[in-house]
């Protein structure tokens, strides 16, 4: 097995360096996802207008105001007098958010049940008012927690104001947020893709009848197809990782061994799926459109846009079962919170077994009689 | 003599279209069997069973010593195969493709090397060694694929239409290179449209509707049918067929 094994690759990579097309798209496809994508799905927002309602005009509502104004996330639009004239501001479409604080607020802080800011968002569009809320409730938690004595008892009484996400991105920068999980949707693509493809044209060019008649080993045959897009799959990560780094100066908090590690198990399990395809399919059209339905699932479904929490829970269930999910929570909690392998583990051994069950369905699939 | 082909009441079924129904004969040992009939009789059908390719849906047979329903790995170790579409790498050179098929069927690097370099000199193309196959003309592309089907040295060796499309002359020079493999000992299992061919073999059948009508030798073929040449027994057979092309 081992000497046919090295005339097959010798063959796969030397026609994957010969395509006209293949060696320019592993560089090029990197390159404009990392550089252009994070800059267009960026989701965080900015200059979010508010109306603020001071009804307290004490040392702290000052100091919240200061804060808020000091952020680019908000612009002030205006103080209203009442909130009534705030809310005419945003029916007229000129807040977004508005923030009210109740009269008395500082001297109710030292109380045991303090009083309530209240916050009122313009949620058509639903994100952009999620958004705002979520930024002013950090700040509000911030300026508490500055004024002093009351730390324990707000974080008590407002325990949603931590939310996971903010508190690993603090700038809550959502492209690099974005940034891993574009590196696994580069994966997903290249690694998916190109080996079905491959084997579909050898069925179509006629190729593979000639292998089918030789007394090759499936596995060889499978290991063959699989062992370049491994190499491929590493450089195109490797190429993403040194974009994200140079021009958004983005490194992994955690181990950069984890990723190599993970992304082995990753590449191997898409290119396995990439294989099966093409195995139960005898024309371009079929594998294209089967691999489309199930890289666009991938996505959907893999956490890489949504986050899985919000998902419904028969969604979150069938999330278990797309091997996507769990590279893209290793590629986000080693690039974000510095995860080291032992928080990992769970998701390499998940991946692991995927890859193993799809890498011997590829084989299995592969039929040279029929 | 001895039989490296060996089949009995072997059958194909697609749903229910009988492709290949209840076909029995022998090839001996080091002959050149033309395995004939119309399009659409089942000759490839047959070969693509023999070659391990196809399941037979029922029947039994043995090719270079090893059963085709049990062992077809191990048959694919022993025969050699050249398809009516040509199916080398078009993206490899020459010597690549020489070097891929050699190696798969566990040559070993330096035997591959010497055996090429002798074939490109006899094939005359030396010059084009590092040509990519996907330029190379038709007639030489068949010469090629013929080569590397036999440069392992197999047992059998199955041509479907191994000349179609190519000029006379080269038709010429391909029977010549069928000639040089079977006086090496390669049986020569050989379908062809090309009833001046049919002549170059030892035996020949012909298929009519996915069974054999005729099998002798083209001289005794020719007498029993009463036709001055293969092409009129070919006619009086193809003649009963009820199947469409």
């Amino acid at each position: 097995m081992g000497n046919t094994l090295i005339y097959l690759l010798e063959k796969e990579i030397k026609q994957f360096v010969r395509d006209p097309f293949l060696p320019k798209l592993a560089l090029f496809f990197p390159v404009m996802v990392i550089l252009i994508l994070p800059l267009v799905a960026d989701l965080d927002f900015k200059n979010i207008s508010i109306c603020i309602v001071d009804n307290d005009n004490s040392t702290f509502s000052r100091r919240l105001i200061a804060s808020v104004q000091n952020t680019s996330y908000f612009r002030v639009h205006d103080f209203p007098s009442n909130y009534k004239a705030a809310l005419n501001d945003i029916e007229q479409n000129e807040a977004d958010l508005i923030l009210e604080i109740p009269a008395d607020y500082e001297k109710s802080l030292t109380r045991q049940h303090p009083q309530k800011l209240s916050i009122t968002a313009n949620a058509v569009n639903a994100q952009k008012g999620n958004a705002g809320i979520n930024y002013l409730m950090q700040i509000i938690q911030k300026t508490i927690k500055e004024n002093g004595s009351q730390v324990s008892s707000m974080n008590s009484a407002y325990p949603e104001m931590i939310t996971i996400r903010n508190f690993y991105n603090e700038t809550l920068n959502f492209r690099f947020f974005m940034i891993p999980a574009l590196m696994a949707m580069l994966i997903i693509l290249l690694c998916g893709f190109l080996p079905a493809l491959n084997i579909v044209k050898e069925k179509e060019n006629g190729t593979i009848e000639q292998i089918n008649v030789t007394p090759i080993n499936k596995l060889t045959f499978t290991f063959a197809k699989l062992i370049p897009y491994w190499l491929m799959g590493l450089l195109v990560l490797t190429i993403a990782m040194l974009i994200a780094y140079w021009v958004y100066g983005l490194a992994p908090i955690g181990n950069i061994g984890i990723i190599y590690g993970i992304a082995l198990l990753f590449i191997l399990t898409m290119s396995s799926i990439g294989l099966i395809v093409s195995n139960y399919s005898s024309t371009m059209q079929q594998t294209a459109f089967v691999m489309f339905f199930f890289i666009i699932t991938s996505i959907l479904m893999s956490g890489l846009f949504t986050p899985i929490e919000s998902m419904p829970g028969w969604a979150q269930t069938i999330t278990n079962f797309i091997p996507p999910r769990y590279f893209i929570e290793v590629m986000r909690g080693v690039y974000l919170k510095g995860c080291t392998f032992p928080d990992v583990s769970i998701q390499f051994l998940k991946l692991g077994i995927f890859a193993i069950i799809l890498m011997a369905w590829a084989a299995l699939s592969y039929k040279k009689q029929l | 003599m001895e039989n490296i082909i060996e089949v009995h009441e072997l059958t194909k079924q697609f749903g229910k279209f009988t492709a290949v129904n209840h076909i029995s004969f022998a090839v001996r040992k080091g002959e050149i069997f033309g395995f004939l009939g119309a399009n659409g009789a089942g000759k490839t059908t047959a070969m693509r069973m023999l070659c391990g390719l196809s399941h037979p849906t029922s029947g039994n047979g043995q090719v270079a010593g090893y059963d085709i329903n049990r062992q077809p790995e191990l048959i694919k170790k022993h025969i050699g195969y050249m398809s009516q579409k040509f199916s080398l790498y078009d993206d490899l050179t020459i010597t690549e493709n020489i070097r891929l098929f050699a190696g798969i069927y566990g040559m070993k690097s330096v035997e591959i090397k010497e055996k090429s370099t002798a074939l490109l000199t006899k094939l005359e193309i030396e010059k084009h060694r590092n040509t990519l196959v996907g330029a190379l003309p038709l007639g030489w592309k068949q010469k090629l694929a013929f080569s590397v089907a036999v440069f392992h040295r197999p047992k059998v060796v199955f041509l479907d239409e191994p000349t179609g499309g190519v000029d006379p002359a080269t038709r010429r020079q391909f029977w010549e290179m069928i000639y040089e493999a079977a006086e090496e000992g390669i049986t020569i299992f050989v379908t062809t449209h090309y009833m001046d061919e049919a002549e170059y073999c030892n035996r020949v059948s012909i298929m009519v509707d996915g069974e054999i009508k005729a099998l002798d030798t083209p001289a005794q073929l020719k007498e029993t049918y009463n036709a001055p040449s293969m092409d009129g027994v070919f006619r009086a057979l193809a003649k009963t067929a009820k199947r469409g092309e």
